[in-house]
């Protein structure tokens, strides 16, 4: 009954704590709050309407939703790149991150989620995949593999934290005997979500863009960057912004972890670059639409061309010491990395794959407002969900937050 | 509908009553409350039922498949409006489930609604529930429309499969297994959805595929051209079915690959995996004007579809199942098209496989297609 009292009380400090806060970050949350509510019309036309308010189309049936649902998992398995060092390899200066990291991955796998129940055409029947009431093809579709990698990951990332912040909160030290194993599971379950995810587009041979072996390890590698990148900015944000301190040498670890994962995942687009235009075959054709377009259809070159120059900058400017170590470069490389691997996990790698289609035909794919909105919703969404969390996380981690018997 | 043998929760609202009105078959189609049960009763409740079915579904009951009673079009007025009359024809419906007096079409109507909206998959029902929700949908038709269709669920044949043969050189381009596919399986009009495509090809330039045209609109046959034609080829191992989630899509014993329209959570995963662009979307609500649609229905062909479920080719399953050919086959004006029973070594597939060179698409892959060309 304690545990229940202590966890009301919980409750009550944090929902305090959120709702109060200075006039900056009531802005920021009202400017959330705002995006998210026009996501939430965009939505409802959605709904109201069908799908077709989309670009996409039966030539291309898979568009921003999906893409940022397989951009978005990666993020969230970024976590394990802060948990492994704090809580295996017993590295303290991780520590200040790790509890950031791990509600940045709550964060991103709701939004997954939402990305997923968007691209829906019924979502009213969900309830077909639940185990149990409905029909769940597991182990055939590679679907349900992801449905349960996702949810498991969210599970062992709410309760982990949760259960460290409730021992803290009560001032006293969580014991690692109770959370070691769920992170030692929550390791190889990050490794998991993303190889699933990709192995959702592995496995198709009617998709020869998808049908590669490098896409599983590349999705790691680019996850590994773009993830830590952002709670980079993230941290930085908190550093400047709240009282909770993070030191220099935790942001330059994870600088380093962004710089080596950054750098596989550019020899890894070599050796994919070379595969695709070395002996090009009839398989290469959507590379050389992303790359060069294909009979005066090209609305993917600007995308690519974008993310390629960004990606590789910021891998250069990560690659030297002496720049990485200047926390201008730092971020600005850590951004435009983000950017560039969103732009390469998006538009160029979820719609190339359609195009062209499995008789040749190039239909091109152009996000329309509505879809957009939706997209722009769930991300504030998924902002705000962190932004909530992290409040209350840093709020018991600096001692503001205690629990008081009365 | 047993009670026994259902494998999913479904709430049982006045059951004795609806069984008990089924076994009394008198083939006017209404699965519960027998012949004439409405004009029995005195006028105001007659009334009563006019205007409450008038104000739930009002003008959609000249249009058409199931989901369009839960989404029209409407403005904010219209909406509270409906939405006041339907929570009152609730909370009538679950009054009236109560007791025994009150309107039995609005009871019937929440019922099959209810039924329908928690109803299992297809795929896994008996025999027993497959025609229950055949009755079910009939009813639900008639009572939005006034008119009268016939659904079958007939399974498939033992000792039959399914197998299609194309003939490359007589094909001409008129498209006309196009038109008669897109009457005979109900297919949306505003978004012009086909299951079949005709490429047509430039001679001597092979089968080339990239530099075929799929949506061409000029006089046919052009001249240095030749027409293929691809839709779904039922592939032996298909990999839609493997990916689905939900087992909405599976192979039929007589090799038919089939979509439970109302299991299917509309994820376009199956989209992704086919390799020949057999399947479509309903990206919006599909229509189909009244007066063409085609009445002849089976639950897994060409009964009305909704919005945001998949939906493919079945080799007309209405008709095929009931041994006649697709309506592409029967449209075909040069004989280009044809359609047997793989498993009857008299049918004139056989004859195709085993006297022309015969070949499939994209072999490679290993799906194994029912589909083959063939030259003359």
């Amino acid at each position: 009954m304690e545990v229940i009292k202590v966890f009301g009380s919980l409750v009550k400090d944090s929902i305090d704590t959120i709702t109060h806060g200075s006039k900056k970050y009531h802005l920021w949350m009202a400017l959330l709050t705002f995006v998210m509510l026009v996501g939430m019309y965009c939505y409802s036309v959605q709904l109201e309407e069908g799908l077709s308010v989309t670009g996409m189309t039966d030539r291309v049936s898979w568009g921003l939703y999906i893409s940022n649902f397989t951009f978005l998992v990666g993020v969230a398995a970024a976590a394990v790149m802060l948990v492994m060092p704090t809580y295996i390899l017993k590295d303290i200066d991780f520590k200040q991150a790790v509890l950031i990291g791990e509600g940045l991955a709550v964060a991103a796998l709701i939004m997954c989620l939402a990305f997923v129940v968007a691209d829906m055409g019924g979502p009213s029947v969900l309830w077909h995949m639940l185990p149990g009431i409905g029909v769940f093809n597991f182990p055939n579709s590679m679907l349900t593999w992801d449905v349960i990698a996702l949810n498991g990951y969210l599970l062992i990332n709410i309760t982990i934290p949760m259960y460290i912040l409730f021992r803290h909160y009560q001032g006293k030290e969580a014991k690692s005997k109770v959370y070691i194993p769920g992170a030692f599971l929550s390791v190889f379950w990050a490794v998991g979500i993303h190889l699933v995810t990709a192995f959702l587009y592995q496995g198709l041979q009617a998709k020869p863009f998808w049908n590669n072996a490098l896409l599983g390890p590349r999705f790691l590698a680019s996850a590994f960057a773009a993830g830590p990148a952002l709670i980079i900015l993230v941290l930085a944000i908190i550093r400047t912004h709240t009282p909770f301190k993070i030191e220099d040498k935790t942001i330059k670890k994870i600088a380093l972890v962004v710089t080596v994962a950054a750098q596989i995942n550019l020899i890894m687009l070599v050796s994919e670059l070379f595969k695709e235009f070395y002996a090009p075959t009839h398989h290469s054709e959507s590379a050389y639409y992303l790359f060069f377009g294909l009979h005066g259809k090209n609305a993917l070159m600007p995308w690519i061309w974008t993310a390629i120059p960004l990606n590789i900058l910021a891998t250069v400017l990560l690659t030297f010491h002496k720049l990485r170590n200047n926390f201008k470069v730092l971020f600005f490389a850590c951004f435009i990395l983000f950017v560039a691997i969103w732009i390469e996990k998006g538009f160029g790698l979820i719609v190339p794959g359609f195009i062209p289609g499995p008789y040749g035909k190039i239909a091109e794919y152009t996000p329309t407002g509505i879809e957009i909105g939706v997209t722009l919703g769930i991300w504030a969404m998924g902002a705000f969900i962190f932004t909530i969390l992290a409040r209350t996380a840093i709020g018991i981690e600096i001692g503001k937050l205690r629990y008081k018997k009365k | 509908m047993s009670d026994n043998n259902k494998k999913w929760f479904s709430l049982n609202l006045n059951f004795s009553k609806k069984q008990k009105s089924e076994s009394d078959s008198c083939g006017c189609g209404k699965t519960a409350g027998g012949c004439n049960s409405g004009e029995n009763n005195d006028l105001n409740q007659d009334d009563f039922i006019e205007a409450a079915v008038n104000a739930s579904i009002g003008e959609e009951r000249r249009k058409d498949g199931f989901e369009q009673v839960f989404d029209v079009k409407m403005d904010r007025r219209s909406a509270f409006k409906k939405l006041t009359a339907s929570l009152m024809i609730g909370a009538g419906a679950v009054s009236t489930s109560c007791s025994m007096i009150a309107g039995e079409e609005t009871k019937e109507k929440a019922q099959i609604d209810w039924e329908e909206q928690f109803k299992g998959n297809y795929k896994l029902m008996t025999d027993e529930e497959k025609q229950g929700t055949v009755d079910r949908l009939v009813r639900s038709y008639q009572m939005r429309t006034g008119k009268n269709i016939s659904m079958s669920s007939k399974n498939a044949e033992e000792d039959v499969l399914f197998g299609y043969a194309f003939n490359i050189s007589k094909c001409q381009g008129y498209m006309d297994c196009v038109n008669a596919c897109v009457e005979e399986n109900n297919q949306d009009r505003n978004s012009e959805m086909q299951y079949i495509r005709i490429h047509e090809m430039k001679d001597g330039k092979g089968f080339n595929f990239n530099e075929s045209d799929d949506n061409y609109y000029h006089e046919v046959p052009a001249e240095g051209h030749f027409y293929m034609g691809t839709q779904c080829f039922h592939c032996d191992n298909p990999p839609c079915v493997e990916v689905c989630p939900v087992q909405a899509t599976w192979r039929e014993e007589d090799g038919l690959v089939v979509v439970d329209y109302d299991w299917c959570v509309g994820c376009r995963y199956c989209m992704a995996a086919c390799p020949y662009d057999g399947r479509r979307f309903n990206w919006s609500k599909p229509e189909v004007p009244e007066t063409e649609v085609n009445k002849n229905q089976h639950y897994l062909g060409n009964r009305m579809r909704k919005k945001g479920v998949m939906e493919k080719c079945t080799f007309c399953v209405q008709r095929s199942r009931s041994g006649q050919n697709p309506a592409c086959v029967e449209a075909c004006p040069t004989g280009a098209r044809i359609f047997g029973n793989l498993l009857d070594p008299e049918s004139t597939i056989r004859w195709v496989l085993e006297n022309k060179k015969v070949f499939r698409l994209k072999e490679d892959l290993g799906t194994e297609p029912k589909f083959w060309y063939f030259m003359d």
